[in-house]
């Protein structure tokens, strides 16, 4: 199944719970701000999704900035 | 929103109990400033300020000289009628008074016209007393239309219209409207205001915003300086005209500052108004309204007038006769009001020209179409 | 005590840094501990996938408001987009909105700007507009809701100072809001001049990370803004702009 994360397609083998994902990018999950099919979504459900074919992902964090 | 609910919000600032707290070194402070708040205008209203009327004046001059150049422009009044159903106890022409009543007829309108037009003006200001309905209107209307092939520029001074008035006459060609509130306080304002539809001090207050609404190009204000406390009254007129130059940005708003004196018969004034205090209000106005234009009429001697020239004054009227009819036949009698300076055109014309200024009788010319 | 009251929070220090071009981000709370800056500007962007740099949150103070912008945005839709992200992302309500669309000059667009403000204002943001130093525009972004509108001194980056301060002067006369002089300011003198014209606060940002040593370059800019704070509370003394006149022009009162 195909998922686009950051614009990007990618590979996933199954139906995966968002919160895994994340930490499997090796991605701290405490500073990260993720939009699912263009809606926000809240910290707290993150290990209640599971990302499946052709859903889209954002995944955002703070950088320097002016 | 209208202008009313800006003195409203003064209802309970004591401006008096102000004025008197005002320090030299706030003053001084408030000169330093390029732009001047409500309460930074006030502050020059007070007796602090009167120590420093010099740096007042100089500043004045120089901010003038920077929007206005060396330029005065010259205009006079043409009295069509005295009939008014007013009772205002100043004016001359309320009708419990015994005076000669007249309404200039379509040829003497054009005589007056022409008389004036030979003394070289082209700005002429109709005038009249308030005879309420439509009739007035009309009369009027065509007045502007018989003064149009002598003047470039027609202003009216008449009772408050209704927008639609305005919009008529500003297309039968008056481009400016002149209306004094003549006291901003609404308490004196019924005293002074026995009866007749005078009386309604918000459709006067309104007036300018009217005239302003229906794109007359430039609308004058102004309180009769003398019926009561003149800083309160100086203070309310300049925030009049900063509440139109704020919300009608294509219109020119203009302050004149008739003052109105004691004199051995007649109206005496209940708070009259010194030289130096015309001065005081003069340069405040000026410092607080940096591009408005001023215009200081015939009442003020020629001596005065020369001297306050410098210091803000923008626009004078000259060659002036109260009286209708009066540039016919040559009487004064039964005029509005006495007027001090009774120079000819060309007088006033060389005193400004001597004092390297140029006098200017028209600054714009209509295109036909 | 002067206090800047921006959002209901009451700030003491009248410097806010940005917190981009930063060849050692670490720097940034030394930085904050030296000044007592207290708002940091931050951007928000998507993660590298293959490993990045650590965050940015972890060099700057817990204490300090952190002040998203939403640079990237060309449109207010955008603009608005990002910005509930930032909430999202568990940081406060404040935005810094920055929309542009021109990538030569990178000006902003007051339009859109007003439009975006309007938006984050009604949805309880407190919301600082980047502008290009209008009146209207100010006047709109007052009316929006905006809590302090922030005109730019020149271009973003270009260090050439207080270009602006005509209009500046303008805006700080006749608005409510605070005003906050964002871009453009290169020198502590131009951050001074700024806060001796009654600006509410200064944003700096690459002036400071770009500095050889932009520690003490932070210091510097501290300094001047409260040196310019102080001037514009002190009220200037009397210029003598005149020559005194040899004929006094009221002279005639006393004849």
């Amino acid at each position: 199944m195909h998922v686009t994360v950051n614009g990007e397609v990618v590979e996933l083998s199954e139906s995966t719970p968002l919160l895994d994902y994340l930490i499997s990018r090796n991605l701290n999950p405490a500073v990260l701000v993720v939009e699912y099919n263009r809606k926000i979504l809240h910290r707290d459900r993150w290990s209640q999704i599971q990302i499946g074919d052709g859903d889209t992902l954002e995944i955002l964090s703070f950088v320097g900035g002016g | 929103m209208s202008f009313y609910q800006i003195i409203e919000e003064f209802n309970d600032f004591d401006i008096p109990a102000y004025l008197s707290n005002v320090s030299t070194s706030q003053v001084k402070a408030t000169l330093q400033k390029d732009f001047l708040k409500p309460q930074d205008f006030l502050t020059l209203l007070s007796p602090a300020a009167t120590e420093q009327l010099e740096a007042m004046a100089r500043k004045a001059h120089q901010l003038t000289l920077q929007h206005f150049g060396r330029v005065i422009q010259l205009f006079t009044p043409l009295y069509l009628s005295n009939y008014c159903v007013n009772r205002c106890l100043y004016c001359n022409f309320n009708s419990d008074n015994a005076i000669g009543r007249r309404k200039l007829d379509a040829q003497e309108i054009r005589s007056e016209a022409k008389a004036i037009a030979a003394t070289g003006l082209k700005q002429i200001l109709l005038l009249t007393g308030d005879i309420p309905g439509k009739a007035a209107v009309e009369y009027l209307t065509e007045a502007v239309t018989l003064v149009r092939e002598y003047f470039t520029s027609i202003g009216i001074e008449v009772n408050p219209l209704a927008v639609d008035d305005y919009r008529r006459l500003a297309q039968a060609g008056v481009d400016s409207m002149t209306i004094y509130q003549e006291v901003y306080n609404q308490e004196v304002y019924d005293s002074l205001h026995l009866s007749g539809p005078k009386k309604d001090y918000h459709w006067r207050l309104n007036a300018p915003e009217r005239a302003c609404q229906a794109r007359l190009r430039t609308v004058n204000i102004g309180a009769l300086l003398g019926l009561h406390h003149w800083p309160s009254e100086a203070f309310f007129t300049g925030l009049h005209a900063s509440y139109l130059q704020n919300n009608y940005l294509d219109t020119e708003i203009n302050i004149s500052l008739p003052r109105i004196k004691a004199g051995p018969v007649g109206y005496q004034p209940q708070s009259p108004v010194s030289d130096a205090e015309l001065v005081q209000i003069l340069l405040a106005l000026r410092l607080f309204m940096p591009r408005s234009g001023m215009t200081l009429s015939t009442r003020e001697p020629a001596d005065l007038r020369n001297h306050l020239v410098p210091l803000g004054i923008t626009r004078m009227s000259a060659g002036v006769n109260t009286a209708v009819g009066g540039h016919i036949d040559g009487h004064t009698d039964d005029g509005q009001f006495r007027i001090s300076d009774e120079r000819s055109v060309d007088e006033v014309r060389q005193m400004l020209i001597s004092k390297g200024y140029q006098p200017v009788t028209q600054d714009w010319h209509h295109i036909a179409g | 005590m002067d206090k800047l009251i921006i959002g209901g929070k009451e700030l003491k220090n009248r410097l806010f840094i940005g917190s981009g071009k930063f060849a050692d981000e670490s720097l940034i709370g030394d930085i904050v501990a030296q000044t007592g800056v207290e708002v940091v500007t931050v951007a928000l962007r998507r993660v590298n996938l293959n490993g990045g740099k650590e965050n940015i949150l972890n060099y700057i103070p817990k204490d300090c408001v952190l002040l998203p912008n939403t640079s990237g945005a060309r449109n207010a839709e955008e603009a608005v987009r990002i910005a509930r992200l930032a909430r999202a992302a568990g940081c406060g309500n404040w935005v810094k909105i920055e929309v542009i669309s021109d990538n030569k000059y990178l000006l902003p667009d007051n339009n859109e700007t007003i439009k975006a403000t309007r938006i984050l204002a009604e949805e309880g943001f407190v919301v600082l507009p980047y502008m290009h130093p209008d009146l209207y525009a100010a006047k709109e972004l007052e009316r929006a809701g905006a809590a302090a509108i922030m005109p730019l001194g020149a271009p973003i980056g270009t260090n050439r100072g207080l270009k602006t301060k005509e209009i500046v002067r303008i805006l700080i006369e006749e608005c409510e809001l605070p005003v906050i002089v964002d871009a453009g300011i290169g020198k502590p003198s131009e951050a001074a001049e700024a806060m001796e014209l009654g600006a509410a606060a200064v944003l700096v940002n690459t002036a400071i990370a770009t500095a050889g040593n932009p520690a003490m370059m932070a210091n510097a800019f501290s300094q001047a803004v409260q040196a310019g704070r102080q001037a514009f509370l002190a009220q200037p003394g009397e210029t003598t702009e005149f020559a005194r006149a040899s004929s006094p022009l009221t002279g005639f009162l006393r004849s």
